[in-house]
């Protein structure tokens, strides 16, 4: 112990903080790290959304008013890709960053010019990504999901392409080894891992996700690149190759990669329920093995984004029970955090809000997801606006609104001061009514025939895309509220107390508010008798 | 289109969601938010399907979201509520919750399995079909009869859909729905399609037809239909899979005819097209007569 202060205070001697732009380039502490992943992950958000709003503005009416269609397959290809990559992986990686040493009282990441590398790789990555849209031919419009023969008809934007997922890929694999080093090696003594955060679980799963199906997709866009520069036709029929086995590489990436943008979301929920219902998270442990055996599932349901392409009956039918099977771990954990708020004491803060809003729309992104596992009515369902609108479910309001949720949360602990919870509430309403008006009626235009990815549509269409487009413009304006409440908060406002909330559990709440530069420079000594309960 | 009509459409638009009940037949604006039944047994299976799931889905919902709110009104903080922190864990309700949906899906899955195994059967067809899609439009061959010929979409769309195009496409019949040469078909048999594509990959989709399958190069997917007997109409559909620029431009339309009357058509069609392929090129056989376009090529490429 006394080795450890000594140590300690000599560091502190030798802390050499840099300052200025050093501070950041230079960066190797973990908040500065977590604070450069989440401006690059708003920046992207916004960008991101101006293509969405591109997207609706288009939709608005029947005709095309705006844009040759080739541009807007560049706008829906790079929404997808900016918003996933862009936005929802690097505010997780944010998050973690951030609150993971804090959560298992360390002093920051474990590898720390490892971190600042897999942070400084991004802007690079999206830099060459978006500059694509100056070259010839224009960038990517062959959706996100990349598939050939289509993307290979892309034109100087190709190679832009793929470079950027190779470098995001080798971001998000760097990134997870230093998150598992971290977890497994700097939790404070007596945290053992059935008594960590459910947030620092849950990170700790989607890190190994990452490192397994990252590289699966680097090899599938090294293939496409082969096959359009040096004459090899993996996915060339014509040459022996075989296009849907691209598709099958993608998705046995890409779902893993659905449940990357989902697990962190759990955990983020599973801390704020708790907090403001003032009472432990039901299920603690059947919480942890379901998000285990969601992982595991999600590396034997691939085909069901590819239900059409004509798979035999059996490959079919695996493939829809087994996608049926994940509403089981799902459902426990929703059935879990109602238990959560059964016989609580409930307070709605913003963070308490979001947090609940993901609840109840997250679980309508759920049914419809089940309802696209029935095979026979999927081959209705896929590609359609059906689709669209289960996944923006998800993602919106499931992974962004745990995300935005996340960062009222912990925003007083990360800046000292509180939030205006005023424009907080009013930045929720806004959101949650206006994301329900852009994509519920998306459901019906899908169950009514209008398929995905099209700039123009037949006039019976006209309605629902108005007021989905009129949702749209509306959610996205709401979004500067939320920029505006942020940055005043970082600028000042009422100081923050080490615990803002009274019902809040967990480490980084023994910090101070902001923590100091090396978050715990000696490890928390604590005897755990049950998560987040040192004592 | 000014505001105050386009707040208009939106109104009706709503007023139709909310006023007109289920049970009022097809033709209502529910129905259009709907699937539709379709018009044939698979379709309409689908389609029970479709509303089985949603209903237990509906039925889920309001157990799970009524205990939600139930628990976010009795026990708000403000009402004086105080929080049970011993109540962290609980294994019998824990193994309910877990096996319930179990059976629940069960229920689900049983019927659907049913239905895809008759979907896959593509046995006993009386009419086939190859289907090729292409950059951007589709093409059919009736492979037994010697008929072969293109679909795109039809010109009085084409006009109205370019960017800045003066023309209102709601004046424009059947916008982004119609094409120059539909694909028919007669009611009452069994017709499978051979499904595949040129250059990249597209989806035939039809959905009161209740298929929809992708067109890949160098595959033959299989898919078939059997119309309702007695029924005759066109069908509208579209191209589902992202194939580039004009994804959004080429439609699928089916002219369900008669037994005769397609017969009719059919022998007149091949006649047609043997009559003009006879002075172009005396020597080539029917089926690939107007060649020389990239899709014919590609097909035949295919299908080798």
């Amino acid at each position: 112990m006394a080795e450890h202060q000594a140590h300690a205070a000599t560091h502190e001697h030798h802390e050499h903080k840099p300052h200025g732009w050093r501070r950041w380039v230079f960066a190797t502490n973990h908040k500065d790290i977590g604070t450069m992943y989440l401006v690059l992950s708003g920046t992207m958000f916004f960008i991101g959304g101006l293509a969405a709003m591109g997207i609706r503005a288009e939709l608005f009416s029947p005709g095309l008013q705006f844009f040759d269609p080739q541009f807007f397959n560049s706008l829906t290809t790079m929404h997808g890709l900016i918003m996933i990559f862009g936005a929802i992986m690097p505010a997780f990686v944010g998050l973690a960053n951030w609150m993971i040493p804090m959560q298992v009282g360390a002093p920051d990441m474990a590898l720390p010019r490892l971190n600042n590398f897999s942070f400084w790789i991004l802007p690079f990555a999206f830099t060459l990504l978006m500059s694509s849209f100056f070259v010839p031919g224009g960038a990517p419009a062959g959706g996100w999901t990349m598939y050939p023969p289509l993307i290979l008809q892309t034109g100087a934007a190709f190679p832009m392409l793929i470079f950027s997922v190779h470098l995001m890929g080798m971001s998000s694999i760097l990134g997870a080894i230093n998150i598992i080093v971290t977890i497994m090696n700097l939790r404070a003594p007596g945290m053992t891992l059935l008594r960590m955060p459910l947030f620092v679980w849950s990170w700790l799963i989607t890190a190994y996700l990452l490192i397994a199906v990252m590289p699966v997709l680097a090899g599938a866009v090294t293939m496409l690149l082969t096959d359009h520069f040096f004459g090899t036709t993996f996915f060339t029929a014509a040459g022996g190759g075989d296009p849907v086995m691209f598709q099958h590489i993608f998705w046995f990436f890409g779902h893993p990669e659905v449940y990357i943008m989902i697990l962190p979301a759990f955990g983020i929920v599973s801390e704020i329920i708790p907090t403001f219902s003032r009472k432990p998270l039901f299920g603690y442990e059947s919480m942890v093995y379901a998000v285990a055996s969601i992982a595991f599932l999600s590396f034997i349901v691939w085909a069901h984004h590819m239900f059409t392409v004509g798979m035999p009956l059996a490959g079919d039918l695996f493939f829809m029970f087994t996608t049926m099977l994940i509403a089981v771990p799902t459902g426990v954990k929703v059935f879990n955090w109602t238990a959560t708020l059964w016989k609580g004491s409930i307070s709605f803060e913003t963070p308490m809000l979001f947090a609940l809003a993901f609840l109840f729309l997250f679980t309508i992104g759920g049914f419809s997801g089940v309802m696209c596992a029935i095979v026979p009515a999927d081959f209705q369902y896929q590609d359609s606006y059906f689709v669209v609108a289960h996944f923006h479910y998800v993602l919106v309001t499931g992974a962004a609104f745990a995300i935005m949720g996340a960062v009222y949360y912990w925003l007083p602990k990360w800046t000292g001061h509180m939030y205006n919870e005023k424009m907080g509430k009013f930045h929720f309403w806004m959101s949650t009514i206006w994301v329900n008006v852009l994509f519920f009626p998306q459901h019906f235009l899908g169950l009514a025939g209008m398929p995905r990815r099209i700039p123009d549509y037949p006039v019976q269409f006209t309605d629902l895309n108005m007021l989905s487009s009129i949702g749209g413009f509306m959610f996205g304006l709401s979004q500067l509220i939320f920029l505006w409440n942020v940055i005043s908060c970082i600028r000042g406002g009422e100081k923050a107390p080490a615990k803002p909330w009274e019902g809040a559990l967990g480490l980084e709440w023994t910090l101070p508010s902001p923590p100091p530069y090396h978050s715990f420079e000696t490890p928390p000594t604590a005897v755990w008798e049950h998560p987040y309960q040192a004592d | 289109m000014t505001i105050r009509k386009t707040l208009a459409r939106l109104a009706l638009a709503a007023a139709a969601a909310v006023l007109t009940l289920p049970a009022q037949a097809e033709e209502s604006g529910w129905a259009q938010l709907n699937l539709p039944r379709g018009v044939t047994d698979i379709s309409r299976k689908i389609y029970a399907l479709h509303m089985e799931v949603f209903w237990i889905c509906v039925g889920i919902g309001v157990v799970v979201f009524g205990v939600m709110i139930w628990s976010l009104v009795a026990f708000r903080k403000s009402k004086g509520a105080v929080a049970d922190t011993t109540m962290v864990h609980n294994t019998m309700v824990e193994i309910v919750w877990t096996i319930v949906p179990v059976i629940i899906l069960i229920v689900m899955a049983v019927p659907a399995a049913r239905t895809l195994i008759e979907i896959e059967d593509t046995t006993r067809t009386g009419l086939t079909v190859r289907v090729t899609g292409f950059q951007w439009g589709w093409q059919y061959e009736y492979l037994d009869d010697g008929v072969m010929y293109y679909s795109h979409l039809d010109r009085a769309s084409d006009a109205a859909r370019e960017l800045g195009s003066p023309i209102d496409p709601n004046t424009v019949p059947y916008y982004l729905w119609n094409v120059d040469h539909p694909l028919v078909v007669p009611n009452g048999v069994k017709v499978r399609l051979l499904i595949t594509g040129a250059d990249v990959i597209h989806s035939w989709w039809v959905k009161d037809l209740g298929v929809k399958k992708d067109a890949i190069p160098g595959f033959i997917n299989e898919a078939w239909f059997k119309i309702d007997d007695g029924w005759t109409g066109m069908l509208r559909g579209n191209c589902a899979e992202l194939c580039g620029r004009d994804h959004g431009f080429m439609p699928i339309v089916v002219d369900v005819r008669s037994r005769a009357d397609f017969d009719t058509w059919l022998k007149s069609t091949a006649a047609q097209e043997r009559a003009a392929a006879a002075p172009a090129a005396p020597a080539a056989t029917p089926a690939t007569a107007p060649a020389a376009t990239a899709p014919a090529a590609a097909t035949a490429a295919a299908s080798g």
